[in-house]
């Protein structure tokens, strides 16, 4: 055979980091009424880059009495917001959709930095999906009486948003989007590990010329937030979060009048029936578990594979894993960036530990030197897990997945549905009549078939049992945000 | 059970080999292979024996200019059975193959004994490689079992050279027709006994059919010899054939063998291209990687 090659050593990506070249401030104020402005609480707390534990700024810690003026600010601003025409609004939030993807690198870059996820997703996928939300929503605005045929529509009125770490752009568009289409003032709270995408939001709305107050921001730990959900001129709470937190949030609005929705945790089920395409299947399972380093509610988290192909669909997901590269995250080949926390990473090596005192066999791919400096965890799994295992059962937000097997649908219906949860799932079959059999039988809110963790602004999004109430995205996540009244008038 | 693929995440897949950033070293790497694997062919009508000569001279001499280090030659060139005899003589001692289409190629629409007295022929004018094409009417009238023992024959009237088994996932259209003709194809050539590594290639394209090779029908294809490959330990060759036309398009396929099947593919024993125009786009990027500018197209030799 031919000769000639001259490589000696296997070939291999080079590095190929993205520039940090984006300006970021040595400290963040609020955003309030249109204005960044200091904390009254004089309070401040410092944002680490996760992949090299290196401060990047200090944010301002918003007390009671900044939430209280950030309230205050939304509530003056929401006579006037509320009244111009939908058409008008809609062209404040084109005008935002298309200063983000104008400002699409920046804010990527940013959101690596400051979250840890690679480079290759806050690119691909957060930001364009942020961009898409503010779009979708833009066509709503001046629509609202076609979404709910035969009603008046009111906007509900100023509403606390309080979103979480994994995606955090993409978490705001998801929740002022919708709330400003609909006419609501917001105040929002970015999760404190990760609030320079958001302030950076900030400068988009001040560049677009929305109007001050009808988005305010407000950074801080779990004290601010509960002084959002606790201020008396708060109409509307939307969380997106832990369970935990979420439960905490709903008995304090209870009887307070104030209208809620919750995206909360999952410990999703992926069911791989024998006569799925099983290469395919694991690019789902990849992509379930390893996505965003495993930090998402809908993660699937517990595989359940049909016997006959269970041998199978562990080697091959241990050769899938071989390619997987865990490392810098603003390296663009980069698939499984940095823990978003070291407070994460002790709660993720904690399940693993956990796993395998109970019994469970854990594998993994090691083949990469993971740096000296930040939260790194590589993408594993655990075989031999009983659905009882703790890490079969509980939430663990890192690259952990169980693999379990069942042998007829039923047994696997009935183990997908034994959680408190019921974020999302996925169905593997070639067979049409089974994935529907199968799905209509499934507790969860969202259902892929042959494939996962997709999103789109066009479809809803949101949980039943312990994984929350409400939808977010499509024609369904308009309701929270709106208030429906008789007949037309 | 047979296998079956599933188009959504086997796109999304593929997609993903052609993110991966490739720069600087790993650049001049890559494209260094990329030239050892290429099986530089004209299937023309007008073929002529100072063409494949000039051909040849490129196979062995890529490129005029001065490099610092000297550049590898291609891993075959490939002919119609015709100029087989050219083409064996112009590449004497150089290490390029003599590779020749065969089977009635492109069609393969002619008698099986007509077809196996192609590759006769063209394995005693001196082809080191057949690439023979399959017979797609009778798998998709359903003869897979016809279509199995004409492999079966064309291996083992090949004697010592080595197989390339043309799909012509083109006219296949489906991915599940793709999986389906690659392990037919492949168990059929290995049937009639022992096979080493690199002796039997599955091969996307005749060229003559549009769509040719793209990233997702070979993934499905690198996924069924690395399914052979898990079951014997026998390693199956690879080649890509039409529609590369860029060195950038190059790149993304070496990306996608080295996470399919491993660093043990990425060599010319066991992974080819079939292209015509490849190697001057590829010339191209090494130059301009080596000395800082594009040179113009007419530094090249076409042939």
């Amino acid at each position: 055979m031919a000769e000639g090659t001259n490589t000696q050593s296997p070939w291999d990506y080079s590095d190929a980091p993205d520039s940090t070249h984006v300006d970021i401030a040595k400290k963040y104020q609020l955003y309030i009424g249109g204005k960044f402005v200091s904390p009254k609480s004089r309070s401040w707390f410092a944002t680490t880059n996760p992949a090299n534990e290196q401060k990047l700024a200090d944010i301002a810690s918003a007390g009671k009495a900044d939430v209280n003026i950030a309230v205050l600010a939304a509530k003056r601003a929401l006579p006037s917001w509320s009244k111009l025409s939908g058409c008008e609004r809609g062209k404040y939030l084109f005008a935002i959709a298309r200063r983000i993807q104008e400002r699409a690198r920046e804010f990527a870059i940013l959101e690596t930095m400051d979250g840890g996820k690679p480079i290759k997703e806050s690119r691909d996928v957060d930001i364009p999906l942020a961009a898409q939300h503010f779009f979708y929503h833009a066509g709503w605005a001046d629509k609202l009486e076609y979404a709910f045929p035969g009603r008046a529509v009111k906007p509900v009125g100023v509403c606390g948003q309080i979103i979480p770490w994994n995606f955090p752009l993409l978490m705001a568009a998801w929740k002022l989007a919708p709330a400003l289409a609909c006419g609501n003032t917001c105040v929002l709270k970015p999760a404190e590990t990760t609030s320079l995408t958001a302030l950076r939001l900030a400068e988009v709305f001040e560049e677009v010329g929305l109007p001050p107050g009808v988005v305010n921001i407000v950074t801080g730990a779990g004290e601010t937030g509960a002084a959002i959900v606790n201020h008396p001129n708060i109409q509307k709470v939307a969380f997106t979060g832990s369970t935990e937190v979420g439960k905490l949030i709903m008995s304090q609005t209870a009887g307070s009048g104030k209208s809620l929705t919750l995206e909360l945790g999952g410990k999703s089920a992926n069911i791989i029936f024998a006569d799925a395409a099983i290469d395919q299947a694991i690019e789902g399972i990849v992509s379930g578990i390893y996505f965003n380093q495993g930090h998402v509610c809908c993660a699937g988290s517990r595989l359940f594979v049909e016997e006959p192909i269970l041998d199978t669909v562990i080697r091959k997901l241990k050769h899938r894993l071989k390619s997987l590269r865990v490392g810098d995250p603003l390296d663009k080949n980069t698939d499984v960036g940095a823990i978003n926390s070291k407070a994460q990473l002790k709660t993720i090596q904690h399940y693993i530990d956990v796993g395998e005192d109970e019994g469970a066999t854990y594998h993994s791919c090691q083949t990469e030197r993971l740096p000296s400096k930040g939260h790194w965890c590589h993408p594993c799994f655990f075989t031999d897990v009983q659905p009882s295992h703790t890490i079969a059962r509980e939430e663990i937000f890192g690259p952990v997945l169980s693999v379990m097997s069942f042998r007829t649908p039923e047994e696997a219906l009935m183990r997908a549905n034994n959680t408190p949860y019921g974020l999302a799932a996925g169905v593997w079959t070639e067979k049409g009549a089974k994935i529907f059999d199968i799905a209509r039988q499934l507790d969860a809110g969202v259902i892929w078939c042959n494939t996962y963790n997709k999103f789109d602004a066009s479809s809803p999004f949101g949980g039943v049992k312990e994984s929350g109430f409400g939808r977010e995205g499509g024609m369904q996540g308009l309701r929270p945000y709106v208030k429906l009244q008789g007949a037309m008038s | 059970m047979l296998p079956s693929v599933d188009s959504v995440m086997l796109e999304q897949r593929a997609q993903s080999f052609a993110k991966r950033s490739i720069k600087n070293e790993s650049k001049m790497q890559g494209l260094r292979l990329v030239l050892s694997m290429i099986d530089l062919t004209t299937l023309e009508g007008k073929d002529s024996a100072e063409k494949v000569k000039s051909l040849c001279k490129k196979a062995v001499h890529l490129y005029e200019g001065e490099l610092a280090e000297p550049l590898p030659h291609v891993a075959a060139v490939c002919v119609y059975p015709s100029l087989v005899k050219v083409a064996k003589k112009a590449l004497e001692g150089s290490g390029v193959n003599v590779a020749s289409v065969a089977t009635g190629f492109p069609s393969g629409q002619y008698p099986i004994d007509v077809r196996i007295g192609d590759v006769k022929k063209a394995v005693s004018a001196g082809a080191d490689e057949i690439d023979m094409v399959i017979n797609r009417g009778a798998f998709l009238a359903g003869n897979y079992k016809k279509v199995k023992d004409e492999i079966a024959r064309v291996k083992n009237s090949c004697g010592n050279a080595h197989l390339k088994i043309i799909l012509e996932t083109g006219e296949l259209e489906t991915y599940d027709h793709v999986r389906f003709a690659s392990d037919l194809a492949i168990e059929a050539a290995t049937e009639a006994g022992k096979i080493s590594d690199g002796e039997v290639f599955i091969k996307t394209s005749t060229g003559k059919v549009s769509p040719a090779a793209t990233l997702p029908v070979t993934l499905v294809m690198l996924e069924a010899i690395r399914d052979f490959y898990d079951a014997t330990g026998v390693r199956i060759g690879m080649k890509p054939a039409g529609g590369i036309k860029t060195a950038k398009q190059a790149l993304h396929y070496l990306v996608m063998v080295k996470e399919t099947l491993g660093d043990e593919w990425l060599s010319p024993h066991l992974f080819r291209f079939g292209a015509s125009s490849l190697a001057n786009d590829v010339l191209r990027q090494i130059v301009k990687q080596t000395t800082g500018h594009y040179p113009a197209g007419y530094d090249f030799s076409e042939a």
